[in-house]
């Protein structure tokens, strides 16, 4: 029958037109088959190899190193510090621009300022900060002149450790202004009316209400902030420029051999330790995103 | 009847922003300080005027290389940006829905991995694509293709779902629009405020990449920023100023003109209109 004909040759073009649609994702899947996937499995794979390519634990005795523990705790502490001070400081923010009209000048700056500060990382960051606090910096002697206090009378520490507190938390704020800045809009005036409506103060509210509602919000902005700080690595090459401080640096070390016992094979094993403090962290912070989700619509 | 507020009282207010904005100043203002200082003491326009030479004199030859390297690498990222990330993220917007989930998680495997990690995992791999396509800056698009993802894919994803491009697409697809009609016609010009900001975020990265570059030697803008502040931090500072100041006038122009977008197309009622109504 030819209409039967005709139908069978419709299903046809249409299956034609299902592989057709499966095609479109090809060269995107391919490319992240290549460029993420690859090079993700090579990192750590690398650090299950010797240096004959055959399989082998021996690299994880880096860990037995406590040097590299400290460098792991370095970096922990450095990115707590910062995502704890950046938080308080970005949510502070946050907070004194609820009450600034949402069209206004002000929030476009604010906007506009922390999308390209939260991405101002790296060399121009440290460039930044040695023209800010180097040692012939306006600030230093300034303070030497005025105040009769030198901030190195103890040494040089901006390139150190606590030299990298400044330039992050001038990431990390703008960053923390991006990520909670929704949740903190999301409080809506009439929790604030039906709590006073039934005779809470300002303080009762904020207690039982908006902190409990922003909590999850907060954490995971935190989580976030931590996980930004703890994987940066340009800023804290352009300014420190030989050590290995914190884990970034020490897998620099590894990479271009500056360390005699080094070699690309424990490069792999302190990416794979980085990598699994970052999944914890993501993981936390999307059970976070999700109890926060809560009280949206 | 009388509105409690949860914003600050606005002597607050005015702290709390003055005050950040007073401490986020001074790292500019002191970079500003230095490009002005003259090497025999006191102040001049000097390293501003060398600024013109930047192209010619042999001893900015570093960074006039890594600038045109990394202009380069902008323009090729954004052609797989808009090339292959947009059209797929849109064609699993609008024909495999179920697979938005996986994209979302594959989107954010870079931030998760740091990318001090995958240089790890680069290396190699550009070991073998130097034997075949030359140790040239170019192919580092490719990775950083990988380090823009996340932030493209979240610039065009909120914009797709703010306007309904299912909806449109089948509306426009049974009225007889083919599939190419659909893109051209109705999802490019609607989510063109997603595609500019992903474009622009694309070459801020681009632009700022170091931890790649630096790792598999190739010279870029800021390898060779660094390369130059050892023998001219003068300019090495400038530069960065300069380049930060342009960024930012970028972003709010943006930002400026997609708030007016966003106005003309669904006006908000003013607080005056909605008492009006109440």
């Amino acid at each position: 029958m030819p209409n039967r004909k005709i139908h069978g040759s419709k299903e046809q073009w249409f299956s034609l037109k299902r592989k057709f649609a499966w095609l479109g994702l090809a060269p995107f899947s391919v490319y992240i088959l290549a460029f993420l996937g690859l090079p993700t499995v090579l990192a750590v794979g690398s650090g299950f190899r010797d240096g004959q390519g055959k399989f082998t634990l021996a690299n994880f005795s880096v860990y037995s190193n406590p040097a590299v523990w400290d460098t792991f705790g370095a970096s922990a502490g450095l990115s707590a510090l910062t995502a704890v001070v950046g938080a308080v400081a970005g949510a502070l923010v946050c907070w004194a621009l609820t009450g600034v009209n949402q069209d206004s000048a002000v929030r476009r700056m604010v906007d506009a300022a922390s999308s390209v500060l939260a991405q101002f990382g790296g060399v121009m960051l440290a460039f930044a900060f040695i023209a800010t606090m180097g040692a012939q910096s306006i600030l230093r002697l300034w303070m030497q002149e005025t105040l009769n206090f030198d901030i190195y009378a103890n040494g040089v520490w901006l390139y150190q450790l606590p030299g990298l507190i400044g330039p992050y938390l001038y990431f990390q704020i703008p960053l923390m202004v991006i990520t909670f800045f929704p949740a903190i809009e999301r409080l809506r005036p009439q929790w604030v009316e039906a709590s006073a409506t039934l005779g809470a103060n300002k303080c009762q509210y904020w207690r039982h209400i908006g902190f409990p509602v922003l909590a999850p919000s907060f954490l995971g902005a935190l989580l976030l902030l931590f996980a930004n700080s703890f994987s940066s690595y340009a800023t804290a090459a352009a300014l420190i420029s030989q050590g290995a401080q914190i884990v970034p640096l020490q897998i620099r070390a590894a990479l271009i051999g500056e360390t005699g016992a080094s070699n690309a094979n424990s490069a792999g094993v302190l990416a794979l330790g980085m990598i699994v403090v970052m999944a914890v962290a993501m993981v936390l912070y999307s059970a976070l995103m999700k109890r926060a989700a809560r009280w949206q619509q | 009847m009388s509105r409690v507020a949860t914003p600050p009282q606005k002597w607050l207010r005015r702290v709390i922003l003055w005050g950040v904005t007073l401490i986020f100043l001074i790292p500019l203002f002191a970079m500003t300080e230095f490009t002005l200082r003259s090497p025999g003491g006191g102040y001049s326009f000097e390293h501003w005027l060398a600024l013109g030479e930047i192209g010619d004199s042999r001893q900015y030859r570093v960074l006039a290389n890594g600038l045109s390297n990394s202009a380069v690498l902008s323009g090729l990222t954004l052609v797989l940006v808009l090339g292959v990330f947009a059209p797929t993220i849109i064609w699993v917007h609008l024909r495999f829905p179920k697979f938005e989930r996986i994209l979302d998680l594959l989107t954010v495997l870079p931030i998760a991995i740091p990318a001090i990690a995958l240089v790890v995992g680069f290396a190699p791999i550009y070991r073998l694509l130097g034997k075949s396509l030359g140790s040239g800056e170019w192919t580092l698009f490719l990775a950083y293709g990988v380090l823009v993802l996340p932030f493209t894919y979240r610039a065009i994803m909120a914009d797709l779902q703010g306007m309904d491009a299912r909806v449109l697409s089948e509306a426009a697809r049974s009225l007889g629009a083919t599939w190419f009609a659909v893109f051209t016609r109705v999802l490019i010009p609607g989510l063109r405020r997603g595609l500019l900001s992903a474009s622009l975020l694309t070459i801020a990265i681009v632009m700022g990449e170091f931890t790649v570059s630096s790792l598999l030697s190739r010279t870029t803008f800021q390898t060779g920023l660094l390369q130059i502040s050892q023998t001219n931090p003068f300019i090495a500072v400038l530069v960065s100023l300069l380049s930060l100041i342009i960024m930012f006038v970028l972003l709010a122009t943006v930002s400026g003109a997609g708030s007016r977008i966003r106005n003309s197309k669904v006006r908000t009622p003013s607080a005056k209109e909605k008492s009006y109504v109440a």
